[in-house]
């Protein structure tokens, strides 16, 4: 894909984004540069889409905004992240956390033997209050009507799509001003991957801006308003969902053959990465 | 039969203690992946804590044992803050040759401040006893019966129940998921430590109530409540507990019997029976009882 493409004009319309980065550079170990300048915004009450195929960054870039590198024996070494005009470059994950981000990890990270009300609670550890933590279980449970018979069963036992449910809810539960997900739609049916792209909506339809990593680029466009197209650690392409979508490359390399059928899925090919103890 | 009460009352009471000291050991080892060998040293210093206070300084009991527990938990704090974060990152081995160090240095400090010889705790129950159900059982077992059972309870209740016990399991099941909803493993680190020091308070205090008293040597029960650990499955606090009071019922069993019955084994066949249950057991069950095997679909 050519990379000549200009920064576009879409960025510029936001005099005031709800989140920004620019030219973030991120380095694992001291040695393997892995973001090479990435710039993106989102702005308030908006869903943005970032793509990319595996390794490309985009995990990556949600540990720069989480404040999740260090563990990973990541930095910044250059470039800002701002939430609301405030750099949060430094900032600690709990500090992170508590100023209104919240994220859906990679491969869901339920705590597979706490139940599914105890892993709510621990998403709301952020909230200040019995109150917001009681308020926000009400919502979590009318926002996913099916945890409600399950919310004292172990988490480990329910199916994918119940898990990734769990996961989204547990992330509300400190009712953020910003979701961040990544690759909700990874390893479930198409029906259930239709079901949380709903969510995701309604999610932002009642007042949460996203940012939706996924490989599933139709899904991801299909309800994002603008996107933008990560490859080894650059941006490759950004602009308005619909303008992408209809992109020569990215219906190539994304959507699938350019012809609209027998699309790639590196969905298919992608495993589970076991997760690692963090022995400390 | 009345003495068959008695001795199950002493080796429920026994077992009980060892709980604690092993529930020490799961709190840690649970949050951090460290098999923490200072939990002995803990109990010591503990228990000459209780001493200092009740009997130096004349606090009454009641109120001496809750301050034990509460300096002990500061304790826990400051050698989480000062000797374990900086070492965050290290090979767990490090850690666990550590804790081993930890010990020496806890032992040197109850040295210097109160020499090597018995000393008691301050506690009102000394040799008395009262009669239950026609058996003259021991105040003390009784008392230390009802205090473990309440400090387990507790315990318990605080996992289960408050968001910070869910947090502090949450953190232990994954601690970088746990960190992105706000939870930080330096603050779980430092509350499993703070635990350990106020339950390895109880436990000592009991270890050394009635006429039994306090010396360094207290401190070798952490390797006694060992196969009641390993029993109970490292990470398993309700494992902690059964194997416990496995443990304690065996020892005081097999020293009322089988010595007396079968004098070759040994006067202090006793000490060496919990290992041979343990390993019994382990050949059965290698998780231990209550050990965990993943939670996870197929
Ligand atoms: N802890 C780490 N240390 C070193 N390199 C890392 C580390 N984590 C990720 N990388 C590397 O950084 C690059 C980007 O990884 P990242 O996980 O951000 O990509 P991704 O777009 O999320 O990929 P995927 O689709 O597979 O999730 C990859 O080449 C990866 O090998
Ligand atoms: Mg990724």
């Amino acid at each position: 894909m050519p990379s000549s493409h200009a920064a576009s004009a879409s960025r510029a319309a936001d005099p005031a984004p709800l989140l920004s980065l620019r030219n973030l550079e991120v380095v694992y170990s001291d040695v393997i540069l892995v973001l090479r300048g990435v710039s993106l915004d989102v702005g308030r009450d908006r869903i943005v889409a970032l793509l990319g195929a595996n390794g490309a960054g985009k995990t990556s870039v949600l540990r720069a905004i989480t404040g999740l590198l260090p563990l990973h024996r990541g930095r910044i070494t250059k470039g800002q992240v701002t939430l609301d005009g405030t750099s949060i470059a430094d900032a600690d994950a709990p500090s992170i956390v508590r100023r209104g981000l919240a994220q859906v990890m990679e491969g869901r990270r339920i705590f597979t033997d706490l139940t599914v009300e105890e892993n709510l609670r621990a998403g709301g550890f952020a909230c200040r209050n019995r109150a917001a933590l009681a308020t926000g279980l009400e919502r979590a449970y009318a926002l996913f009507p099916q945890l409600t018979d399950r919310r004292k069963q172990l988490a480990g036992y329910l199916s994918g799509g119940e898990q990734q449910m769990v996961a989204i809810a547990r992330a509300l539960m400190s009712s953020p001003r910003l979701l961040l997900l990544d690759e909700p739609s990874l390893g479930l049916a198409p029906k259930i991957v239709a079901q949380i792209r709903d969510l995701i909506v309604r999610i932002n339809a009642e007042g949460t801006a996203v940012l939706l990593v996924e490989q599933n680029a139709a899904m991801a466009l299909s309800i994002a308003h603008t996107g933008y197209v990560l490859e080894h650690g650059k941006v490759v392409r950004d602009g308005p969902a619909a303008e992408l979508a209809a992109d020569k490359d990215v219906q190539e390399f994304y959507l699938g053959g350019g012809t609209g059928n027998g699309r790639r899925n590196y969905r298919d090919v992608k495993t589970y990465r076991r997760r690692k103890r963090w022995s400390a | 039969m009345s003495d068959f009460v008695r001795f199950l009352i002493a080796g429920i009471s026994l077992g009980s203690v060892y709980s604690l000291v092993c529930l020490g050991f799961v709190v840690i080892y649970r949050a951090t992946g460290v098999v923490n060998f200072a939990q002995g040293g803990l109990v010591v210093l503990g228990a000459f804590m209780t001493h200092q206070l009740a009997v130096v300084n004349g606090i009454p009991f009641a109120v001496a044992v809750p301050l034990a527990m509460l300096i002990m938990a500061g304790v826990g704090l400051l050698l989480e803050r000062v000797v374990f974060r900086p070492m965050v990152g290290q090979p767990v081995f490090a850690m666990i040759l550590l804790t081993l160090g930890v010990v020496f240095v806890l032992e040197q400090v109850c040295a210097f401040f109160w020499g090597y010889d018995v000393v008691l705790v301050g506690d009102p129950w000394g040799v008395a006893t009262v009669d239950l159900l026609g058996t003259m059982v021991n105040v003390s077992d009784l008392w230390t019966i009802g205090a473990t059972g309440a400090a387990l309870a507790a315990f318990f209740a605080l996992f289960r129940f408050t968001t910070l016990g869910i947090a502090m399991r949450a953190g232990a099941a994954d601690p970088e998921a746990a960190l992105a909803h706000g939870i930080s493993p330096q603050a779980i680190h430092g509350l499993s430590w703070a635990i350990a020091g106020a339950v390895a308070t109880v436990a000592g205090v009991f270890l050394a109530a009635g006429p039994k008293g306090v010396d360094l040597g207290l401190g070798l029960v952490a390797f006694r409540a060992f196969p009641a650990m390993i029993l109970g499955g490292l990470d398993s606090a309700e494992g902690a507990v059964a194997g416990g009071l496995l443990i304690g019922l065996v020892e005081v069993l097999t020293a009322a019997y089988l010595v007396p019955a079968m004098p070759s084994l040994g006067a202090n066949f006793h000490v060496v029976m919990p290992y041979v249950v343990m390993i019994g057991i382990l050949v059965v069950r290698p998780h231990g009882l209550f050990g965990t095997i993943e939670v996870r679909r197929a």
